[in-house]
């Protein structure tokens, strides 16, 4: 049935969606991480989307395919007193880019909307097939 | 008399299935708004409709004289009708074709035609009730 499938594919995108808020929850928290467990900075993660067909259904998911490590360059900071600053006095810093990432946070936060309302509409729809006959 | 009956019904009904199958079709490229590579895809409703019906929408099969002929098939098919890749107006620069404005507007139309359908269908069923109790 058609209309339950919306459910399974509005759900996949809301689940990819708040995935990727996660990561841009977590870029931003360690956007000044220094350093971490292994002793290196923080770098940004971003996740990768990719569509999920069902066999023998038209309708696509969304699924996170990858979580992949942000391959821009650190940004280095000057600040002797750091306690990981190197021989010159500099410091190198997560390459988290807070622009960019509240952009990523909107653009997730208004795709998760968007589907919560297409679950609405065919939740109402649902509703309305059932009272045929009534 | 079970025959005329099923034939009142057989038109709305077919509608509907189609309005389903399209609604999870449109469900599908909201979900995808943020999918790299991913085309909006959508189906001539009208034609579908008429090819459900046993009209002259279906498609033709090619005529094929040797094993290596392809077959005339192109891809996925909704209750027969082919589905039927979007023109974007603006496509985006990760080659996704989803516009969200055209999709939401779509989405709200179909589900609107949906209900109609489904108030059709009920309003039919007083009909044949009342020809039936006098």
């Amino acid at each position: 049935m058609s209309l339950f499938n919306i459910f399974n594919i509005a759900g996949s995108a809301m689940a990819a969606q708040s995935q990727r808020l996660n990561v841009v929850a977590s870029n931003l928290a360690n956007a000044d991480s220094a350093t971490g467990p292994d002793g290196k900075p923080y770098q940004a993660k971003q996740v990768v989307f990719e569509t999920a067909p069902a066999p023998g259904q038209v309708g696509q998911g969304v699924k996170v395919s990858a979580v992949v490590e942000d391959t821009s360059p650190m940004r280095v900071v000057y600040d002797p007193g750091h306690p990981m600053a190197n021989e010159q006095g500099y410091v190198t810093m997560p390459n988290v880019n807070p622009v960019e990432e509240m952009v990523n946070m909107i653009s997730a936060s208004r795709s998760y909307q968007n589907n919560v309302e297409v679950l609405n509409t065919s939740k109402t729809l649902l509703q309305r097939t059932l009272t045929i006959g009534q | 008399m079970s025959g005329r009956i099923d034939e009142i019904f057989q038109f709305h009904q077919t509608a509907l299935n189609l309005r389903a199958a399209r609604q999870e079709l449109l469900a599908s490229n909201i979900a995808n708004a943020d999918t790299p590579n991913y085309k909006a895809r959508d189906i001539d409703f009208a034609r579908a409709l008429r090819g459900a019906l046993g009209g002259d929408g279906a498609q033709l099969a090619l005529n094929t004289t040797a094993a290596a002929h392809l077959q005339g098939e192109a891809g996925e098919t909704v209750m027969g009708a082919p589905v039927q890749y979007r023109i974007p107006t603006q496509p985006g620069a990760d080659g996704n074709t989803v516009e969200m404005d055209t999709e939401r507007t779509q989405f709200a139309d179909n589900a609107l035609r949906y209900e109609a359908s489904v108030r059709f269908i009920s309003e039919r069923g007083k009909d044949v009730l009342a020809a039936l109790q006098g």
